[in-house]
């Protein structure tokens, strides 16, 4: 008999799991460089500290003449860009910090 | 038989061996930009060499398979997953009807390929099924895939599955961020000045991210030209000479600054001087690579050329023996 399903117990010295420290980060999926702003001359999608939603666009990346944007995947606060406005990303490369 | 496409990744493409014999019209080979990745993955499903593949960049599509189904991913590194679990590349998987095949976050590289057993079938347009988005033509009606596509597959032969299941590591390409690319000289190398040349064939280039089917553009020292005086018809800059047909793989450098590869997709002619052209065993090692990688020309003469084609070519037949 294993635990019942759809219920876990947590301890506190457990080290959170992978899936929840990947959750803090924005990662580009994608090689290219990085927009703050959706054009010139336009106020940037989010700033540090602005409060953030599930869906919401928080910069584009461009490669191949396209622009993709990226999305946080969940609510919270952007604390922090760990990328500049039209620096290069790789894949996997973490865009932004949340909490 | 079919895929259904819920997502249909940055872009991917049905692709081929490419469309051969019209690129004195000015219609570009296309093809799969890494084609000996792309033939590991048909010869593990059992295809022959020609069948279409879906080339996916970057990011990867999300598809459905509508019935039972034979497929194998090849190409840059990248987690695969069909219904959530993570199954391996350079290996054959089957699909159930139904069974949902999506992808991680690419590892390396730029491009992964996608075989189905019976080939992707879409119309083969002046003997290819590749797509050549520029001209509207190939691939599912001329373009990269979008969501709600429904992504024909044809019925592969009835001799069976091959014996081979996966590719051995050794035989599967290697993704480097350090890599020297073979070219010989010319056309117009001799445009260049001896600092110029020094520079182009001695120089770390980085591949910027301004990369794709038509062309990879790389930074670094820039070279010197020659003076002249321009001839009629050749514009201003040194970099310009009167148009001609670019050779498949062709390296311009439009301004003296950012040297770029010509590719698969690239135009057939124009009025930028050629200073070197990538070796054609040395296309698939330049697709692979990702930007930021560090690149270094090594001339080499048409001899080595040819061996290096023929090295290549051996590979590839004893993956298909």
């Amino acid at each position: 008999m294993g635990a019942p399903s759809g219920f876990r117990v947590r301890f506190h010295s457990q080290p959170l799991d992978e899936s929840e420290l990947m959750s803090r980060q924005i990662i580009s999926p994608l090689p290219g460089i990085f927009y703050r702003k959706p054009g010139p001359g336009k106020d940037p999608y989010i700033n540090e500290g602005d409060t953030v939603s599930a869906g919401q666009t928080i910069g584009l990346v461009e490669i191949m003449k396209q622009f993709s944007e990226v999305r946080a995947e969940f609510d919270g606060v952007l604390e922090k860009f760990e990328v500049d406005d039209f620096g290069v990303v790789n894949p996997g490369d973490v865009i932004a910090l949340t909490s | 038989m079919a895929f259904d496409v819920l997502e249909p990744g940055l872009s991917t493409t049905a692709q081929d061996q490419g469309r051969i014999g019209y690129y004195k019209f000015g219609l570009p080979q296309g093809g799969s930009m890494d084609q000996y990745s792309a033939t590991l993955a048909n010869r593990l499903v059992g295809n022959t060499v020609s069948d279409a593949v879906l080339e996916c960049t970057y990011i990867g599509p999300k598809l459905v398979s509508t019935t039972n189904a034979v497929i194998a991913v090849t190409g840059a590194p990248v987690d695969v997953f069909v219904n959530g679990q993570l199954v391996p590349e350079y290996e054959r998987i089957e699909l159930l009807a139904g069974d949902e095949l999506k992808f991680g976050v690419i590892k390396g590289g730029t491009k992964y390929f996608i075989a189905v057993h019976g080939g992707i079938d879409v119309p083969e347009v002046l003997g290819s099924r590749s797509t050549y988005p520029i001209g509207a033509i190939g691939g599912v009606d001329g373009r990269a895939l979008v969501a709600g596509d429904v992504v024909p597959v044809g019925v592969g032969s009835d001799n069976g599955l091959p014996v081979v299941t996966s590719i051995a590591v050794d035989d599967r390409p290697v993704f480097s961020k350090e890599v020297k690319v073979r070219v010989m000289l010319g056309l117009y190398d001799h445009n260049l000045s001896a600092k110029g040349l020094d520079s182009l064939l001695n120089s770390e280039w980085t591949l910027t991210p301004v990369a794709d089917r038509m062309g990879l553009r790389y930074s670094g020292p820039g070279v010197e030209w020659k003076d002249r005086e321009q001839p009629f018809g050749a514009g201003q800059d040194p970099s310009n000479i009167v148009d001609a047909g670019y050779a498949v793989g062709s390296i311009q450098i439009p301004g003296g600054t950012q040297p770029i590869i010509l590719h698969r997709d690239a135009v057939s002619g124009g009025g930028y001087a050629m200073v070197a052209t990538v070796i054609s065993a040395d296309m698939d090692l330049v697709a692979r690579c990702a930007p930021g990688t560090k690149t270094r020309f090594v001339a080499v003469n048409m001899e080595e050329a040819l061996a290096a084609r023929q090295e290549n070519n051996a590979r590839a037949a004893r993956i298909w023996s």
